[in-house]
């Protein structure tokens, strides 16, 4: 048995190694790698793409093209037979346009008889300069018969002009400006009294029908309104609701109801609580049609669910060892709640609170039931006055034909997007800078 | 007296009474043994005590009168007969009762001197800015003006009732205060109750939800059968006008539901595997600095309100698809401005964050056992991921679809805006199909008449959305609950 030559033992090698396929399972892993790369860019690409339309859309709608006319408060055309001293509704229902058609005449050196061409300066400047120009006169009546400087807009259509909107090289009878107008815009601007100023009566004016006179105004005060009555409403009684459910509540058939009661609101459709609000609220209870107030209760009881469920996750991040000590110590327990738990929750509390506000900022569906789509000109004094929002400003905005809305939608969406971000920042901010870990 | 005015003096009331009650406690707190409660404590019990029972009092007072004042101007009504100028007695008690709003306004000097004829009357409450139906007859003047007179009478009594009860309830609060009195107990155990009722406030909106819908959906029902609804392949509710007859219309739910399913399946095709797939990357194989950035971003795109994603599609997209498709086509375009496609789409790009951070919190809730068991035998990362983490977290998974599915289904804004409003039955996703949300939108906005199955169709409507969602939901949170639990 011990014969066996070295010669005859076979070199070991190593065997030819299986094909278990690893270049094809590399190549597969590299694959899903990129399949998830894709899956995120496809996000942020949309993101970007949806930011950079809307601004690109909205920005020029932040500058509004303005004339500077020297206007003759003329008494001739404002009181003719000099009535104001015993009609004090003389002066309101004056003619105020025509002042300043005829400061343009003159400003432009155009023959004040020359008809078709003072027929052409319709529709030059904004229909608006008639309660401009009634404020300025009802505010101070001695200027009557003296010259001043006014800024004056002009209409929405030479605002488009201005701004390079609108493609000058189409068929003159298919634009909205003439060529005379395109002219006199020229000349006006070369000599500086046209120009593009920052665009104030976006965030002061209500809702109108010419673009120029229509701003958000109104609607960023009936949103403002509504989140102040959120968050007293919904803050109190979601803390509340929380510390019972969290501190208190035994654990029953009740408060298991409860609890998946609440989690079945947060998910319930928005625009089911639109309903609610129509049928209870207006209904119902008889209360106002587009007020700020039925509204506010709407959307209080949307953001409950998403205020419990927050307040409830910062109570019980509290660790026991804190309740403990204060019940210890002789604290009530009621007193060791309001005294030791809540304030150590409170940051979570508020981040949930003004995510949830966020989140009822940008609500629309349910306002457009209870009537918040309304032509809501004049700023509401009470909560029961008609109101609109933001949001739903933007809706009826996109339901207007002209671009020069289009334009006020898109600022109107970045202001909206701005407020939002500004909220989410602070809850982040808030979360990073309070947040303990136990 | 107004509301507002009664409820300031009983609080007004109940903080003199606070004062002087904490003032009892903290000379008791000087004295030689330690009283039960601080001195704030007996200051609050005394405050509840007056203004809790005065303010319930009041309220209660109010309501009833205001039922009293009801039958008290029917009482005056001249008996209803088949050829009065007026239809139902609740619109003439409708009428006098907005006459006597109107009537507020008016000066004293006025109201003295009332004329006997509405048609006079109405000008000069124009001028209040009170806009008054134009059939309110005469007689309902007199009627009005007695009802303003009981009214305040009743108001008037109401106050001073409640003036005294508040006053009662603070004295006796501060006669309480005493060494031994358990002021603290006492003001606890009504914190307690407020704790308790707030968190009822879930429950009576469910309830409130639940039943107002249902009231109005039953009067529908009593109008269209509930077969014609539930099994009608037509939608065509025809506003006629108010009243007429004719004005039957049909309100078949088929087409709606149609519409809203296939919006939601285009937006989950698009929603669920980029969703997914990012929750993976970011959880699997993100470096901390990505995620630190995308998170965020992602968190941004599921903060912006759906509204604006409904106007990207309606000004931006749509148009971009159309223009599109008609160059690829070579003149007439097959997608539509408003489609399917395009609300779809839009719509799954708003729920890719819903999608992946739910699944991200499930995929990071599987063991890591189970993960370094499978590298350790030598699979890739995407084999473990496939193979091993994705089946542990696929019931979880299948819950946060049906959450985004619910999402979908309920969503109004994006679809209003995007998916059209004609209610059409078709394959074609290049089409417009309408949804349940956009027609309950249509049929509630603009004028309502609360009996006319144009609007009632619309509470129909949204129990059935409330359903179908809540069912969803059950399921879903259901799920996702027992998936925890397996892995806790």
């Amino acid at each position: 048995m011990t014969d066996i030559s070295i010669a005859n033992v076979a070199v070991a090698s190593a065997p030819a190694r299986r094909d278990i396929g690893l270049k094809r399972r590399y190549a597969a892993e590299r694959r899903f790698r990129i399949c998830g790369l894709l899956a995120i860019s496809v996000g942020l690409v949309f993101l970007a793409v949806m930011l950079v339309s809307i601004v690109s859309k909205g920005h020029t709608a932040f500058w509004q093209t303005t004339v500077t006319l020297p206007i003759t408060f003329d008494e001739k055309i404002i009181d003719p037979s000099n009535k104001r001293e015993s009609n004090p509704n003389a002066l309101v229902a004056a003619n105020y346009p025509k002042l300043a058609e005829s400061a343009l005449i003159a400003r432009l050196g155009i023959d004040p008889d020359n008809k078709p061409a003072v027929r052409k300066l319709k529709g030059f400047l904004s229909d608006g300069v008639r309660s401009q120009l009634r404020d300025i006169v009802m505010r101070d009546p001695s200027i009557i018969g003296t010259t001043r400087d006014v800024d004056v807009l002009v209409s929405a259509n030479v605002d488009s002009a201005f701004k390079g909107q609108i493609d000058l090289g189409v068929d003159e009878a298919r634009r909205k400006v003439s060529d005379q107008q395109v002219e006199w815009m020229n000349t006006l601007k070369s000599e500086g009294v046209m120009s593009g100023r920052f665009n104030t009566g976006l965030f002061t004016f209500g809702a109108s029908s010419r673009p120029e006179t229509s701003g958000m105004g109104v609607a960023i005060f009936g949103s403002l309104y509504m989140m102040a009555i959120v968050l007293l409403l919904a803050l109190p009684i979601g803390v509340a609701a929380s510390i019972y459910l969290e501190e208190f509540a035994k654990k029953s058939r009740l408060t298991d109801i409860i609890e998946v009661n609440i989690n079945n609101l947060a998910a319930v459709p928005s625009i089911v609580f639109g309903l609610l609000g129509l049928a209870v609220f207006i209904n119902f209870l008889g209360l106002p049609r587009s007020a700020a107030f039925v509204g506010g209760l709407v959307l209080t009881l949307m953001t409950l669910p998403t205020i419990i469920i927050a307040t409830r996750a910062a109570l019980a991040a509290v660790p026991p060892s804190i309740r403990a000590a204060a019940l210890g110590l002789g604290a009530s327990k009621m007193q060791m709640v309001f005294q030791h738990i809540l304030p150590l929750a409170a940051p979570g509390i508020l981040t949930g609170t003004i995510i949830g506000l966020a989140r009822a900022l940008g609500e629309t569906a349910p306002l457009l039931l209870i009537g918040m789509v309304a032509f809501v000109a004049d700023y509401p004094t009470t909560p029961f006055d008609p109101a609109t929002a933001l949001p739903v400003q933007i809706y009826m905005w996109a339901n207007e034909a002209e671009r020069a809305f289009v334009e006020r939608m898109s600022a109107a969406i970045i202001v909206l997007l701005l407020f939002l971000m500004a909220m989410n920042m602070t809850a982040i901010v808030l979360r990073r800078r309070f947040e303990r870990r136990w | 007296m107004s509301l507002l005015f009664v409820l300031a003096v009983i609080a007004a009331i109940g903080t003199v009474a606070f004062i002087i009650a904490r003032q009892r406690g903290a000379a008791l707190d000087r004295g030689p043994t330690r009283p039960h409660s601080r001195a704030h404590y007996h200051g609050w019990w005394a405050f509840l005590l007056a203004t809790l029972p005065a303010t319930f009092i009041f309220l209660a007072w109010l309501l009833a009168s205001s039922i009293y004042l009801e039958r008290h101007i029917i009482a005056q009504l001249p008996e209803q007969t088949a050829d009065s100028p007026i239809a139902s007695q609740s619109l003439s008690l409708g009428l006098v009762k907005s006459l006597a709003n109107g009537l507020r306004r008016l000066d004293a000097t006025k109201l003295a001197n009332l004329p006997a004829a509405f048609a006079e009357l109405r000008p000069r409450l124009a001028d209040k800015r009170v806009a008054l139906a134009p059939d309110t007859q005469d007689y309902m003047i007199p009627i009005a003006v007695d009802a303003n007179r009981t009214q305040d009478r009743l108001g008037v009594i109401g106050a001073i009732a409640a003036f005294f009860l508040a006053a009662v309830g603070g004295i006796y609060g501060i006669r309480q205060v005493a060494e031994r009195a358990r002021a603290r107990n006492n003001v606890e155990r009504l914190m307690l109750w407020g704790l308790m009722a707030a968190s009822m406030i879930a429950i009576v909106t469910t309830i409130g939800i639940v039943l107002s819908m249902l009231f109005q959906t039953i009067s529908f029902f009593e109008r269209v059968p509930l077969t014609e609804f539930l099994f009608g392949i037509v939608w065509d509710p025809r506003f006629a006008a108010a009243g007429a007859a004719d004005s039957a219309g049909q309100f078949g739910l088929i087409p709606l539901l149609a519409g809203t399913l296939y919006i939601a399946l285009v937006a989950l095709l698009v929603a669920v595997p980029i969703g997914l797939m990012s929750a993976v990357y970011m959880s699997e194989y993100a470096h901390a600095r990505v995620r630190a950035v995308v998170k965020p971003a992602l968190e941004l795109l599921a903060g912006i309100p759906t509204i604006v994603y409904g106007i990207f599609a309606l000004v931006t997209l749509g148009p971009f698809l159309r223009d599109l498709s008609a160059a690829l086509a070579g003149g007439s375009p097959f997608i539509q401005a408003q489609s399917i496609f395009t609300a779809g789409l839009v719509m799954g790009v708003m729920l890719i964050p819903v999608v992946s951070s739910l699944s991200d919190d499930i995929i990071t809730a599987v063991p890591r056992a189970l993960r370094d068991g499978s590298l350790g035998l030598g699979a890739t990362r995407s084999e473990t991921i496939k193979r091993v983490v994705l089946p542990a977290a696929l019931p979880g998974i299948v819950g946060a679809i049906l959450l985004t599915a619910s999402r979908a289904i309920g969503e109004t804004m994006i679809v209003v805006l995007a998916a059209g409003v004609a209610a059409n039955l078709t394959l074609n996703p290049f089409e417009a199909m309408t949804t349940i949300t956009v027609k309950i939108v249509n049929q509630l906005t603009g004028d309502l008449e609360f009996n006319s199955p144009q609007t009632l169709v619309a509470f129909a409507l949204g129990i059935t959305l409330f359903f179908v969602t809540l069912i969803m939901n059950v399921v879903a949170l259901y799920i996702v609950r027992k998936y925890r639990e397996q892995y806790e």
